[in-house]
């Protein structure tokens, strides 16, 4: 039985349960004076029984393919399984066959034991879960139907179950953080096994192949990523030095000059540019911005390649201007009206007024905008992948294809890949880093953000 | 006159002399911001024109008029034994009765795609009732017709584009006899992906992204109401509920990309889910949505004036009838626009699903969760990587309808606001 089955089935034994206790209950009332209504002791025998037969599903829909492989693989001749030929491949294909993708090869007795055993193990999986679940149903629902009575606070308990659902509801914020922190992490420790951690952050060459074969030649690799870091700083960069003067410039103009009909009209107009999926300024970048590059170069007779730092940055400093502009402009009006006042009475003009009043007491929060922007040029993604190349160059010259973080920890997972190899554990690690950066980022923005708020509250 | 005032005299010349120049910089300040403003729209149209200029050739599509004609009576009973590839070749021959030698055939053949005989069986199947032994087909053309066709080389020495010399002199014979015509390229809208540019369409990629945004809304906006409900109405003012709040904040500006890692390490290397499905890519963007779904149903729940919260109380209401009875009735549109927006992301989102395998060459139509599948953006890249020429007017034309979608989304979102927008 498939999950949504399962679930339906879950969903009527509820109503049902809430149906039976509603009568229950009406009953009981008839003799007794009740101190919750009718309507929550139902409800109360409903939720016991809908909300732990719902969460014990979902976790046995998560696991239940580890469970199965686990079953599988142990009872499988191991010296049968080699490096060509490992047991997650192995496992693959047992599916398919179970599934009937792929016709079964009888010659093969991997497949032939495999194929039994999977197909027991998912009988024994199915039995459990439903055992599992329905037996909790049952139990929980005579439970709730024998609490219902005259004494029983249903209101309040049905209250506790729902408060509990929200807060559950609220951790899986939380543990997404934790689940990226944890695999990163984890597989990042798997990378700097085999490979140093000054080696990663100050070695520079970067040419991450490994081997197919343990003998072949050159199967090392060089793990340094130094010219990766530098091609993001330089990516980066470029894009600050476009969206910075822009961005800040429209929002002083929308916020300070322009009147509430041009603002009302041009702000959306520009927040679409921030609507706009990446992977279409990625394709503007390759097929428009990344030739013209090339096409003046070839005006002063300098021979450029259409992957270049600059075209890329150009693209994603567009990207990033309604960004910076939507930041930077509240922050500049939540400047209070009195200081514009001071420097009009002092007899500044307009101009002066923002230059030297505004701007310097919305700084904190200008500078804050800024670095979540950097950190946004950081961590995009399809632009540098569809227009930047992935030449792991050491150079500083934003004509020359340079390659980043993102692009690579793209590259380097896309494909059929062994997931064990250095080669994808490389990815995590550049993961990590980019985790750390991004995040060290937005801390110390929202923080600058805050205080900044407090000055003027 | 007194000192004084020939003094403040004085003063008030420096001022003025000083004018001129400060006007002149308050006007050049004032045009830069203006100019800064025009150069963000102009790259916003200059997008916007280049893709619909190149985007808006992939809704035609080229066709060769022909007549067919079928040896016999066809019905039910002897349709399974047409040869279609046949009987298209035997009308292209026809018109050229002058070719005999295997070579010239075989150029001519190869001017029509694969996918007309497909085309053909279709209408055949179709029109199965009242069919004629000889009636006009359109015959689907090769891409590389279709370029020439749509006069994308207009040089002279590449007007015939990668037709050899001897296809170009068919095509202008054919051109000349009235026999190239254009259409709507209904392909585009009802196949999924393929190596043949003519044949290629987005109707996987789009099915691909629909399964995906369903289960993110599915997933994302329950979770996302309970959560911000949760931190809104019962969370007490602790350590640990202070420290979900940071996080939710933080998670909203990690890059996608460390959601596309966990999604592969934790979804389909720990929980064995299977590579490529709109399962994994949607339960990617759940996560990756979350905070914006919070963030938006939190702002919504604040804005709900306390007033009607304290005359529910009052009133004698719960917690719980105030929260389901009162917030969130007021709410909803709220929390409704804030999750269409992140829909919106989540549709346009690329790069967390190239790395949960959503990047495979798959020419079906994925017809469950489970079903290998792409979606809409990664299309878009795997097109614009692909070096056929027709490719490029086609990926131009999927970002066209990956853009009216998120007009449509974010028209809805403003619909929606607007209209059920209260002022307390």
């Amino acid at each position: 039985m498939s999950f949504e089955v399962n679930l339906a089935y879950i969903f009527i034994a509820s109503i049902a349960l809430y149906f039976i206790a509603k009568n229950r209950a009406l009953n009981l009332r008839s003799r007794h004076k009740f101190i919750a209504t009718v309507g929550y002791h139902a409800l109360f025998v409903s939720l016991i029984t809908f909300v732990p037969s719902v969460v014990i599903l979902i976790f046995w829909t998560l696991l239940e393919g580890s469970f199965l492989q686990w079953m599988v693989l142990r009872s499988l001749p191991i010296e049968l399984i080699t490096i060509d030929y490992t047991s997650n491949y192995l496992f693959n294909e047992i599916i398919n066959i179970a599934n009937g993708v792929i016709p079964i090869d009888s010659s093969n007795t991997l497949h032939v034991i495999g194929v039994q055993r999977y197909e027991d193990a998912a009988a024994l999986s199915r039995g459990i879960k439903i055992i599992i679940v329905f037996g909790s149903i049952a139990l929980l629902g005579f439970y709730g139907l024998f609490k219902i009575g005259p004494n029983f606070n249903a209101r309040l308990s049905s209250e506790v179950i729902i408060r509990r659902v929200l807060a559950g509801l609220s951790v899986i914020a939380v543990l997404t953080t934790f689940g990226i922190l944890l695999s990163i992490l984890f597989e990042s420790l798997r990378f700097f096994q085999s490979v140093s951690i000054s080696e990663f952050l100050f070695g520079t060459q970067w040419s991450p192949q490994t081997a197919i074969r343990e003998d072949q030649v050159g199967s090392s690799g060089a793990f340094g990523a130094v010219p990766v870091f530098l091609g993001t700083f330089l990516i980066a960069i470029v894009a600050m030095m476009v969206a910075i003067p822009f961005g800040l410039m429209s929002a002083i103009y929308l916020s300070e000059y322009s009147n509430a009909n041009v603002r009302d009209f041009m702000k959306p107009l520009l927040e679409v540019l921030a609507g706009i999926p990446t992977v279409v300024y990625g394709y503007f970048a390759a097929l428009v911005v990344g030739p013209f590059i090339r096409e003046m170069g070839s005006i002063f007779e300098w021979e450029l390649t259409s992957e270049s730092a600059l075209a890329v940055g150009l693209v994603m400093g567009v990207m990033i201007i309604p960004f910076v502009s939507s930041i930077s402009g509240d922050v500049i009006t939540a400047v209070p009206k009195s200081l514009r006042e001071g420097s009009y009475g002092c007899g500044a003009t307009k101009s002066e007024t923002i230059l030297k009043v505004v701007i310097p007491a919305a700084l904190p929060g200008i500078i804050a905008g800024v670095l979540l922007a950097v950190s946004r040029a950081i961590g995009e993604t399809m632009i540098v992948v569809m227009a930047a190349g992935l030449a792991a160059n050491l150079t500083l010259n934003p004509l020359k294809p340079v390659t980043t973080v993102t692009a690579q920890i793209v590259t380097l997972l896309v494909g059929d890949q062994e997931f064990d190899s250095t080669k994808t554990l490389a990815a995590f690690a550049l993961g990590l880093v980019l985790f750390i950066v991004t995040l060290t980022l937005n801390i110390i923005a929202l923080h600058v953000v805050r205080k900044y708020r407090e000055q003027y509250e | 006159m007194s000192d004084i005032n020939k003094k403040h005299f004085k003063h008030m010349l420096v001022v003025s002399d000083g004018l001129k120049s400060r006007y002149l910089k308050e006007k050049i300040f004032r045009a830069s911001g203006i100019s800064a403003l025009i150069v963000a729209l102009l790259f916003l149209a200059i997008i916007v024109f280049s893709i619909s200029t190149t985007g808006y050739k992939a809704f035609a599509q080229t066709y060769i008029k022909t007549e067919i004609i079928l040896e016999g009576a066809v019905d039910s009973s002897n349709i399974e034994d047409i040869n279609y590839l046949g009987l298209i070749r035997d009308s292209l021959r026809r018109d050229f009765p002058e070719l005999s030698t295997r070579a010239e055939l075989a150029d001519l053949y190869r001017m029509v795609s694969i996918g007309a005989q497909y085309e053909l069986e279709q209408y055949l199947l179709d029109n199965l009732d009242n069919l004629d032994t000889a009636f006009a087909f359109d015959v689907l053309a090769t891409s590389d017709v279709d370029m020439v066709a749509k006069s994308y080389f207009d040089d002279t020495q590449e007007q015939r584009g990668r037709l050899t010399e001897r296809q170009y002199q068919y095509y202008l014979s054919l051109l000349n006899g009235n026999r190239i015509d254009k259409k709507f390229n209904t392909n585009l809208f009802t196949r999924g992906d393929s190596s043949n540019p003519e044949m290629a369409g987005i109707l996987g990629a789009a099915m691909g992204s629909f399964f995906v945004l369903a289960i993110t809304f599915f997933l994302s906006f329950p979770i996302g109401v309970g959560t911000a409900i949760y931190l809104e109405e019962f969370a007490s003012k602790n350590r640990f509920n202070d420290f979900i709040e940071v996080n939710i904040n933080n998670l909203a500006a990690v890059p996608s990309v460390i959601f596309g890692l966990l999604g592969l390490s934790v979804f389909i290397n720990f929980f064995n889910f299977p590579r490529s499905a709109p399962l994994v890519g949607g339960l990617v963007l759940t996560l990756m949505t979350l905070p914006v779904v919070i963030i938006a149903s939190r702002a919504a729940i604040t804005s709900v004036p306390p007033s009607i919260r304290e005359a529910a109380l009052g009133l004698g209401a719960s917690k719980l009838r105030v929260i389901s009875d009162h917030i969130i009735p007021l709410a909803l549109p709220g929390m409704l626009t804030g999750a269409i927006i992140g829909m919106a992301r989540a549709l346009g989102e690329s790069a967390p699903l190239l790395m949960i395998g959503m990047v495979a060459f798959i020419t079906e139509v994925p017809n469950s969760l489970l079903s290998p599948a792409t979606t809409l953006p990664i299309q878009v890249y795997l097109w614009a990587d692909s070096p056929e020429r027709g490719f490029v007017e086609r990926t131009s034309a999927a970002i066209i309808v990956l853009l009216v979608f998120l007009v449509i989304m974010n028209l809805l979102a403003v619909y929606l606001r607007k209209r059920f927008e209260k002022k307390w």
